[in-house]
């Protein structure tokens, strides 16, 4: 799910230390929660509107530059869709 | 009298206003003290030298930013920060090569006051750790005990500034990663409430956690760099309008009446006695200079770890879903399909710590475990925003060690992330309440610093500055080199 390639070597060590994070996850149930709503964040924000102005974006150069592979001013990428 | 680089930046200020050095002598003075040092200390990813001497000479000529008392001084910016000039890794493989093509605000905020980049602070691989050891690069030494760890994930900033490579630095906090460092290597560390500073130019870890802040060697200091970076911006639509703006002429020493909540639940096994006395000493000290002191009570904070650690690694492995190979960073490019390319981009572009974390993250948020996990830590952060606005209500800060430990030895946890995480378990609780915290040096265990915390209601940055200044005036860890 993650896209995550992983060797079949590495595989006992990982799944050991992902249990023990999963241990310290599940030490959450002896929380009760029953009554309290969730905060999908830290403040109280409120959303905000951008005004539609045109502005300068970063330089088409630089940005190219940070490319794995190009072509003709393009960003080039393998086939998305097979066949 | 002291080396030029054991000055504090104020110090260093007042000498460069009565031209007594130069922004060139003070530049120069910086990057021979990284060429004597860094070697040994590790606290940087890069230095461009050149540069930093460039931008002093123009300042020199053209006086750029002469009335800011930032102007001259050369300052570390952590690997996680975007700058125009320099590489941005993240301490990453993945980012190795990438150069972002602007400057955060942050780091516009400061060149624009005549700031002086000396090079880009080392870290953990995109500040996922507590001890600067996952960077993909090389560790960074305590300077206090090059056995030890400085901490993390901003431990090239604190290790910087306390072996005097530069005045100042830039950290970034998500659970603890400026308090943590600053804690261990005995340096100021704040974290600012959420919003407070500007996150446009700050790669991403778990965007409802980070935080910009300052790593100084004073508490004065810390209020200079925090007035110049702090304030609303359109590129974060996130941060919000500072109402103070000036820190430091409305820096006080008198906290006499100020009510100080000590938490027991900060105060149980698991503390080194060593770090333990020497906070209890320092609110003694607090009390002496008039702080009512009292103890309060924070009851879920020994689930606030379980609860950040979900909520980080959840955020994390969103966030890091961009990192596929296609349009910048590390590309897997011997690949048949796109899907084996990303695959192979992301085993190969990420470390080891930052691997799990995407996919602890991923299983967090996924069908059949999010109720149990993601909105189980997000009930869990509700609570614990309540139990600090009702302790909040008596109190005007609370006191507590910055970390359980002094600096441990490198290696000595990277084998057991749990282990490792339970360095943060102080400094997660304001993290996850978006509130602010400042660590300052409070004593010594066994030759390695301590830090104490100081933490206050949202925006009460002022107040949290002037305790730790008050205390600052009465005692001398602060002053305390580390022998180099």
């Amino acid at each position: 799910m993650c896209r995550i390639g992983v060797t079949e070597d590495d595989l006992e060590s990982l799944q050991e230390k992902l249990s023990q994070v999963l241990d310290l996850f599940r030490s959450l149930d002896e929380v009760d929660t029953s009554d309290t709503p969730p905060s999908d964040h830290s403040g109280s924000l409120e959303s905000v509107m951008r005004s539609d102005e045109a502005s300068d974006s970063a330089p088409r150069e630089a940005m190219l530059a940070n490319a794995p592979a190009t072509q003709n001013e393009l960003i080039r990428v393998m086939a998305v869709l097979e066949g | 009298m002291a080396a030029l680089h054991d000055l504090t930046l104020m110090e260093v200020h007042r000498l460069l206003e009565r031209r007594e050095v130069s922004p060139v002598d003070v530049t120069d003075s910086s990057l021979r003290r990284i060429d004597d040092v860094e070697k040994r200390m590790g606290a940087f990813i890069s230095v461009d030298g050149d540069l930093a001497l460039k931008t002093a000479g123009s300042l020199e000529q053209d006086g750029t930013g002469e009335a800011s008392p930032l102007a001259g001084i050369p300052m570390q910016i952590k690997d996680s920060i975007c700058t125009m000039d320099l590489p941005t890794t993240c301490a990453s493989r993945m980012l190795e090569q990438f150069r972002p093509g602007y400057d955060a605000t942050a780091v516009e905020k400061l060149s624009s006051r005549g700031a002086i980049l000396l090079g880009k602070g080392n870290m953990d691989e995109f500040a996922m750790g507590s001890s600067t050891e996952t960077s993909a690069f090389h560790p960074t030494h305590n300077p206090w005990d090059m056995e030890r760890v400085p901490g993390g994930s901003s431990g090239g900033g604190a290790a910087a500034v306390a072996a005097g490579e530069a005045y100042y630095a830039l950290g970034s906090d998500t659970g603890g990663s400026i308090r943590q460092p600053a804690s261990l290597c005995g340096v100021v560390g704040l974290r600012p409430t959420y919003g407070l500073v500007s996150r446009y130019g700050l790669i991403a870890f778990a965007s409802s956690l980070d935080q910009i802040g300052p790593i100084t060697r004073d508490v004065a200091d810390c209020a200079l760099v925090l007035s110049a970076i702090a304030g609303k911006d359109s590129r974060d639509s996130t941060s919000i309008a500072t109402p103070e703006g000036d820190y430091i002429s409305g820096l006080s020493q008198d906290v006499r009446g100020l009510r100080l909540g000590v938490p027991r639940e900060y105060f149980v096994d698991g503390l080194d006695s060593g770090v333990g006395e020497a906070v209890r000493e320092a609110i003694g000290v607090l009390e002496g200079l008039g702080g009512r002191v009292e103890e309060v009570s924070l009851p879920t904070t020994p689930h606030a770890l379980a609860c950040y650690y979900i909520l980080a690694l959840s955020e994390c492995s969103a966030n890091l879903a961009r990192y596929d190979g296609a349009k910048f960073g590390y590309s897997h490019q011997e690949a048949s399909t796109m899907w084996e390319g990303v695959e192979k981009t992301r085993q190969y572009g990420f470390g080891e710590e930052v691997k799990r974390r995407i996919m602890l993250g991923t299983y967090a948020l996924s069908a059949g475990y999010y109720d149990a996990y993601y909105l189980k830590a997000q009930k869990v952060r509700t609570l614990i925003r309540e139990e600090f606005d009702r302790v909040f209500e008596e109190c005007d800060a609370i006191v507590t060690p910055t970390a359980p430990t002094t600096a441990f030895r490198l290696g000595e946890r990277s084998d057991d992330p749990v282990q490792m995480y339970l360095g943060d378990i102080f400094t997660v609780p304001a993290s996850v309440a978006g509130i602010p915290a400042i660590s300052v040096p409070c004593g010594f265990s066994r030759g390695l610093p301590v830090g104490m915390q100081i933490v206050g209601p949202s925006l009460s940055e002022q107040t949290l500055l002037n305790i730790a200044y008050a205390y600052e005036q009465v005692t001398n860890w602060h002053t305390q080199r580390p022998p180099l």
